[in-house]
């Protein structure tokens, strides 16, 4: 099958590659965005029927640094099973679409991860009647697990690392997993740790269920673009780091005007007062300025999207600035 | 003599309500006892139902008289011992359900190419209809105007399809599958019993090449290697390539239930047709294929019904249909965790279209009398 999909991408690659992606974006008048067919926090549709979420912000983000127009993206909804294909074929221009950074993703199916805009992994969520404060007490648990998924291979291995025991209860989807462990049918849900966050949030009452503070596994997921295009990956990586600086400097859409005659000379740079990062780029100097204008910078993006106070409550953890105990860094703007 | 004569009325205990309360519920004890078990289930089972979804649901606003907005104003979120359904989001939602992501000021179009549906429909479905021959027309060029009116040109604004959603989707997914795979799925059959070997065999191989794989696959196939095939330039729409896989799979089981009917003709007719003079398509239009499609009604309604809950599936291929609507909004931080209400609605939508279908069947059964046997008559 893996081998099938890179075939599919290579001849695909070879219709759709020749002219530059940012060309032909430029040329349609809007960005055409794959993300998920709804996952909370990251990509759903609101009431009236606009995408929101962490992801569609970042599709947002590449939109106004080409266009100046956060309108301009179409969403394009993909499955797990359909997101390579679609954006190997050219259907779309990137995904931003919860994908896991992983080197055969990278390397043999012929794409590009440019940046990570979550660092997420598996964790567990038990009933806080269970008294259990850290993975590491479960033994003999029944676990709910999506069967032919990595948190299967990942659970294993974490358990026999420990020496202890479980039993697995196979489940299909999220919503399987979250009636299971509701009706008490397994004590431990194990799935990605957004994941887990949103299945507490559809409780009755949240505060029943705890997530265990173990995280298992590494799934950096980011924005991903074909290969072979640096200049479309160079626009859609730079644009995710742009909201990442932007934090880091303390510009946020709301004091961006009043920085533009900020005296530090980085966010002068990013904003495209000083040098023309933009013409680089092939986009106009303000791209920055108008990304950081009309989405906001990352923490904006996450604190509306998936944040404490969002119903997902996800605290920032990994997700933090380098410099605040997290891992996410994104390099200078010079 | 007129005493003698006077006639007799049957015991009490066989007719009347009591009658028919004697011979269907309580015949022996076997059937009594399963009698009571069912009523005793009904009777812990209707009133709780009621009481989930209607007297104890929140419809547009709470217990507290606020307008729902999120999940966490339901009722039952603020008061678990308090409230049943929360039917707001279905309210709050309901443009999605019912049109997607189509744009507000162009809806008046979806609402006209609804309309027309049922119009065109009408002919179709009551043959006593005044003036049907001219309905008839309208139904013929109906799918060129729905086209127009859908997806834009001839002055309209484009609206392209990837804004479709919900019912919409649903809707042209199922009618199109059902509406264009009726004559292909004939021809096919027809083709198969064909007695030109290359005709046979190429209908052999297509029906059993996609009777054999599953709707899934299909769909990818449309979906990824479709436009592998075809010249560079040349884009073809998502939905446009789901309904060709839709079309194709369908016809294929269209074709054998047809070719089902063509097996219970009896020879008597063919032949008689022919020694007549008839040629073969005179014969299989006019002798033939009206009484073999008589007789394939349950079963070409039952693919039909099965194809428009199969249309569900183009969640797969990232096509938001009615059910992908339901799931996006579960999606919404607002909306966390209404799953029963989304999947209640949704069924009750399919079972209204399916319902409908199958008994508009058994109402074609009774007037084309489908049960006699045809050879006798």
């Amino acid at each position: 099958m893996k081998k099938l999909l890179s075939i599919f991408a290579v001849a695909a690659f070879a219709f759709s590659a020749n002219a530059g992606t940012l060309d032909d974006v430029k040329n349609r008048g809007f960005l055409k965005c794959g993300v998920t067919t709804g996952l909370a926090g990251f990509a759903a549709p609101d009431d009236s029927g606009e995408w929101a979420g962490l992801d569609a912000d970042m599709c947002r983000a590449v939109a106004v640094a080409v266009f100046g127009d956060r309108s301009k993206v179409e969403f394009i909804t993909t499955t797990g099973k359909s997101r390579f294909p679609t954006l190997a074929s050219g259907e779309v221009d990137m995904l931003a679409r919860n994908t896991t950074w992983t080197i055969s993703r990278d390397v043999n199916l012929g794409f590009e991860f440019v940046g990570v805009n979550f660092y997420d992994g598996q964790g567990f969520m038990v009933p806080s009647a269970l008294g259990v404060s850290s993975a590491t007490e479960l033994d003999g648990a029944t676990v709910c697990i999506q069967t032919g998924t990595t948190t299967e291979l990942n659970l294993a291995d974490f358990f026999r690392l420990n020496g202890i025991s479980y039993e697995a209860l196979p489940i299909e989807t999220n919503d399987e997993g979250k009636e299971n462990l509701f009706a008490g049918r397994c004590d431990v849900y194990t799935t990605d740790a957004s994941g887990l966050s949103s299945t507490r949030a559809a409780a009755s009452n949240p505060d029943k269920w705890k997530v265990l503070p173990e995280i298992i596994s590494k799934e950096p997921l980011g924005p991903l673009v074909r290969h072979g295009d640096h200049q479309w990956g160079d626009v859609v990586r730079w644009s995710l780091n742009a909201m990442i600086i932007a934090e880091e400097l303390g510009v946020t859409s709301e004091n961006v005007d009043a920085q533009m005659s900020s005296n530090v000379p980085e966010v002068l740079r990013l904003l495209g007062v000083e040098g023309n990062y933009g013409e680089m780029l092939e986009l106009s100097n303000d791209w920055a300025y108008q990304i950081i204008k009309q989405i906001g910078n990352y923490s904006e993006s996450y604190e509306a999207n998936v944040g404490p106070d969002t119903p997902l409550e996800i605290a920032r953890g990994l997700n933090a600035l380098w410099t605040q105990g997290g891992i996410l860094y994104a390099p200078p703007f010079r | 003599m007129n005493e003698m004569n006077e006639v007799r009325k049957p015991p009490v205990a066989t007719t009347g309500i009591i009658g028919w309360l004697r011979i269907n519920l309580f015949f022996n004890w076997t059937n009594s006892l399963i009698t009571l078990f069912v009523i005793y289930c009904l009777y812990k089972f209707i009133p709780w139902i009621l009481d989930w979804t209607i007297f104890s649901a929140d419809f547009k606003y709470n217990y507290l008289g606020e307008q729902i907005t999120n999940q966490e104003m339901c009722s039952r979120n603020l008061d678990p011992e308090n409230g049943g359904a929360c039917w707001a989001v279905i309210y709050v939602r309901f443009y999605q359900f019912i049109y997607g992501f189509y744009p507000k000021v162009e809806v008046w179009r979806v609402n006209v190419a609804y309309f027309m549906l049922a119009l065109a429909l009408l002919p179709l479905l009551y043959t006593k209809l005044p003036y049907r021959r001219y309905f008839l027309y309208f139904t013929y060029i109906f799918p060129v105007i729905a086209y127009f009116l859908l997806n834009g040109g001839l002055g309209f604004t484009e609206v392209s399809t990837n804004k479709w959603g919900g019912l919409l989707v649903t809707l042209v997914l199922g009618c199109t599958g059902i509406a264009l795979a009726f004559p292909i799925g004939i021809m096919l059959a027809l083709g198969r019993r064909s007695k030109l070997p290359i005709i046979s065999m190429m209908c052999t191989l297509f029906i059993e090449f996609i009777r054999g794989v599953p709707l899934i696959t299909l769909l990818f196939f449309g979906m990824v290697m479709l436009p592998l095939f075809l010249p560079e330039g040349i884009d073809m729409d998502g939905l446009v390539r789901v309904l060709v896989a839709v079309t194709l799979f369908q016809s294929a089981y269209m074709a054998e239930v047809i070719r089902g009917g063509l097996q219970a003709i009896p020879p008597g007719q063919y032949e008689a047709a022919k020694s007549l003079g008839m040629s073969y398509w005179r014969m299989n239009l006019l002798i033939i294929l009206p009484q073999a499609i008589r007789i394939s009604i349950p079963p070409i309604v039952n693919t039909s019904i099965g194809l428009f809950k199969d249309t569900t599936l183009v969640i797969i291929v990232g096509i938001l249909d009615l059910l992908g609507i339901g799931r996006g909004t579960l999606a919404d931080t607002n909306w966390l965790g209404l799953s029963y209400e989304i999947y209640f609605f949704v069924s009750l939508v399919f079972f209204i279209f399916t319902f409908g279908m199958s008994r508009y069947s058994l109402y074609l059964e009774k007037k084309l009398k489908t049960g006699i046997n045809m050879g006798a008559d």
